[in-house]
Formats: C-alpha cells, sequence, structure tokens
C-alpha cells in the first residue's frame, strides 16, 4: 500500500507538472464543446436537447487525448522497467497510473461538463445527476483508455491505435450516462442508466488493471 | 543474503531471433563482471532476463543465499537491482524529486535519499531539473583503465552505507575486503574503488 500511494503521489505530480496535461485536456473540451453546436445548429431548444449528448461525447474524446502517452513515456525512458521491478505488482503500477489520471483529468473534465451543459441550455435540474455521472464515466475512460495505451505500447502509431482500441469501449458508458440524464430531463425513470454506468466502471476498474498489466509485460518481454 | 546467481544453459529469443544459447554462467557476490560480445548479442537481454523483465526460452536462473536456494521473487526484489540503458528518470523533475521517488520506490526513505546525496556530494545538484542534469559526466570522479592496465570496474558507493540497494553492494577485493572500508569521510573526500572485474563475452 505504500509504495501504491508512493506512485500515485509521483504519477499526480507528474500529470500536473509535465506540461500542462490537463489543462490541454480541458481546453481540447472547451474546444469540441463550442465546435459541436454550430454543425448541430443554434436553436436553443435543440441545444438544450443535445447538451447532454454533447457534454459526454466531449468527455470522452478529452479523456481519449490525454491517455496517448500514459504508460508510453515510462516505457521509453525507461521507468516502466523500474516500475516492474519495483515492490508493487504491476496491476497496482496500472492502478495508480489511472486513478491519478482521472484524478488529474477525469474529475476536473467532469466539473466542465456540468459548465458545459448549462452553458448549452441542458436543464438545470439534471445537474445533480450530471456530476456523479461524469465521474463515474471519467472512472472508466481513465481504466478503458490506460487499457488501450498500453495494448500500443511500442507501436509506431500508438495514437491512433489507442483511439481504434478504446473509443468502442467508450461507447457503452456514453450510453448509459448520457441516457440517464436524457431519461431525467425526460421525465422518466433515470436509475438504470446510472446503475449500468456505474457497474460499467466498476467493471472496468476490476479488470482493467489485469489486462494492463498483461500487455505491459507483453512489450518489456 | 543474495550469494550467487547461477545461470544454466539458458537460450535466449527476440522475435525470430536466438540471441544466444546453452549459456552456462555464476556469479558469486563480491565479484565484478563484465559482460562483452557485439551489438545485438544478448547482453542487455540477459541482464533482463536475470532481472525477470524477460522470459528464458530455455534454461535456468537460479538464485542462492547463505541458507541455500532463494525463490526468484525474492531474491529480485531484495537484492537485485537493474540500471538499463534507460535511466527512467523524468526530464521535468528535480533530482531531488527523482532521488526522493528512486529511494521510496526501491523500500529506502527519504533520511537515506539525504545522506546518499550528501555522501556523494550532489546536494548541489538537488534542485536542478533532470533535463539540466542530462548531457553531463554521470561522475567526474571515475576514469577507466590506462593503457597496459588490467580492466577495472569502479564500485560508486559505500558498501556499508545506509543508502541500501546499490550496485557496488557487497563488491569485495581479493583479500576480502569491502570496498566501502576504503572510503573516509564523505562528499568531496570520499573516492570510489577500483575492483578487478571478469569478462563474459556473451555470443561469441
Amino acid at each position: 500500500m505504500r509504495a501504491f500511494l508512493i506512485l500515485l503521489r509521483r504519477e499526480l505530480a507528474l500529470a500536473w507538472g509535465n506540461g500542462g496535461g490537463p489543462l490541454l485536456a480541458l481546453a481540447f473540451y472547451a474546444c469540441v464543446v463550442t465546435l459541436l453546436p454550430l454543425a448541430a445548429g443554434r436553436a436553443p431548444e435543440r441545444l438544450a436537447s443535445l447538451a447532454p449528448g454533447i457534454a459526454w461525447l466531449a468527455l470522452a474524446l478529452a479523456a481519449l487525448l490525454s491517455l496517448e502517452r500514459l504508460f508510453e513515456r515510462d516505457f521509453e525512458d525507461g521507468a516502466l522497467d523500474l516500475l516492474a521491478l519495483g515492490p508493487a505488482p504491476l496491476e497496482a503500477v496500472a492502478v495508480a497510473k489511472c486513478l491519478a489520471h482521472w484524478l488529474a483529468a477525469g474529475a476536473p473534465l467532469a466539473f466542465a461538463a456540468l459548465i458545459a451543459a448549462l452553458a448549452l441550455g441542458a436543464s438545470p435540474h439534471i445537474i445533480p445527476l450530471l456530476i456523479p455521472c461524469a465521474l463515474a464515466g471519467g472512472l472508466a475512460f481513465s481504466f478503458l483508455g490506460g487499457l488501450g495505451a498500453s495494448l500500443a505500447l511500442g507501436s509506431k502509431r500508438g495514437g491512433l491505435l489507442v483511439a481504434v482500441i478504446v473509443l468502442p469501449l467508450y461507447v457503452p458508458p456514453v450510453i448509459f450516462g448520457a441516457g440517464a440524464l436524457d431519461a431525467l430531463a425526460g421525465g422518466l425513470p433515470w436509475t438504470g442508466g446510472l446503475y449500468l454506468l456505474l457497474a460499467y466502471s466498476a467493471a472496468a476498474v476490476a479488470l482493467g488493471p489485469i489486462a494492463m498489466a498483461a500487455a505491459c509485460r507483453n512489450a518489456l518481454d | 543474503m543474495l550469494r550467487t546467481i547461477r545461470i544454466k544453459d539458458l537460450s535466449l529469443v527476440r522475435g525470430e531471433r536466438r540471441l544466444f544459447s546453452g549459456l552456462d554462467l555464476e556469479i558469486s557476490a563480491g565479484q565484478a563482471v563484465a559482460l562483452t560480445g557485439r551489438n545485438g548479442a544478448g547482453k542487455t537481454s540477459l541482464l533482463r532476463a536475470v532481472a525477470g523483465l524477460l522470459r528464458p526460452a530455455h534454461g535456468d536462473i537460479g538464485f542462492e543465499g547463505e541458507a541455500g536456494p532463494l525463490e526468484a521473487e525474492v531474491a529480485r526484489s531484495d537484492a537485485l537491482h537493474l540500471v538499463g540503458h534507460h535511466d527512467g528518470l523524468k526530464s521535468t523533475r528535480s533530482a531531488w524529486e527523482e532521488l526522493r521517488f528512486q529511494s521510496l520506490w526501491t523500500g529506502g526513505s527519504e533520511a537515506s535519499a539525504r545522506v546518499a546525496a550528501t555522501w556523494l556530494d550532489l546536494d548541489r545538484l538537488l534542485d536542478l531539473e533532470i533535463r539540466r542534469l542530462v548531457g553531463r559526466p554521470a561522475s567526474p570522479r571515475g576514469s577507466g583503465p590506462a593503457a597496459g592496465q588490467p580492466p577495472v570496474a569502479v564500485a560508486a558507493g559505500r558498501a556499508d552505507g545506509p543508502a541500501g540497494r546499490r550496485p557496488s553492494r557487497g563488491l569485495r577485493r581479493p583479500d576480502g575486503r569491502t570496498p566501502g572500508r576504503r572510503w573516509h569521510g564523505a562528499g568531496r573526500r570520499a573516492r570510489p574503488l577500483p575492483v578487478p572485474y571478469r569478462v563474459v563475452e556473451i555470443g561469441g
């Protein structure tokens, strides 16, 4: 546990101190949220109905942007060797890296989603659900993105490969999260979507690190 | 404590290529060994296999302690440290942040990292970012063997110091004295000790 906390602290410091990765993700999020309404039409009613979907789509894309080099930088500079030989198993290393990504980028993006949804004219009464949905969805995005980043280790066009691997896995949380928000906005039962989103995120957190560790071992071998 | 690394009939394969096969090698505590061989012969891969990062295609890598065979995981975590071609340091972090992390990650403490930095006379450099340090000589004190002289390895560190797991730990001179005892004082006054080494050719 001590080693896990040491690594988590380092990963957080790297995320915030290394060229502003989370800030870049937030800037990208703002760009996507600004651009999509220009393509979808400017009628307020239309934007209000699209707001939850736009917020979720931008969240997924912004999370993906900062995940590309989650393991690649460590692989290139030899730090992954050090981590693999350390006291914590690679599964714990993967959890620490994804958790740090979520804390550094996923959580700020969740609050950005709140602002974006309001700015697009979403109904204020979905706000209490938007934050937990975005946080849970962001957790799934971080762990699934980590899986893609680990599978793409050592490949020449890793960024593209990560997107191809990860985007299909992002479909369920987008459907469940945006569906729950839509249902709440329409006065329909919304708990089913939230529960499915939480279940999917829990599965990603539980199973993702095992696959990530295996992919890292394969890349190091 | 690890006493012997015993490699028997080891074969390593990378992709479709067999690097070497049938390697037998025994290294005892206190010995320094230089692996030589052409590019791609498998020197680095052998070290990675000993460290557990690479699975051998064939053969065994065994570890023995004072009381008999050791579990590979125990031996690797307690007594081995791999310094590869890449240092694993983050260029935007300070030397102190990286030294502290390396110490904590390998089971040491912040105090031991501070002591090690003082002994190696690195205090003045600790606030610098790693990228400002890269490219400078790793040690201003070490030097290669002069022409006609027997090869030597430099044990960079005190073997009996509190900084813990370093490659130099356990190195012994032929007369049985530990190199650390030859070090006097700390900082600028400390000097590395030349240690005779054995040459092993890989893939020859």
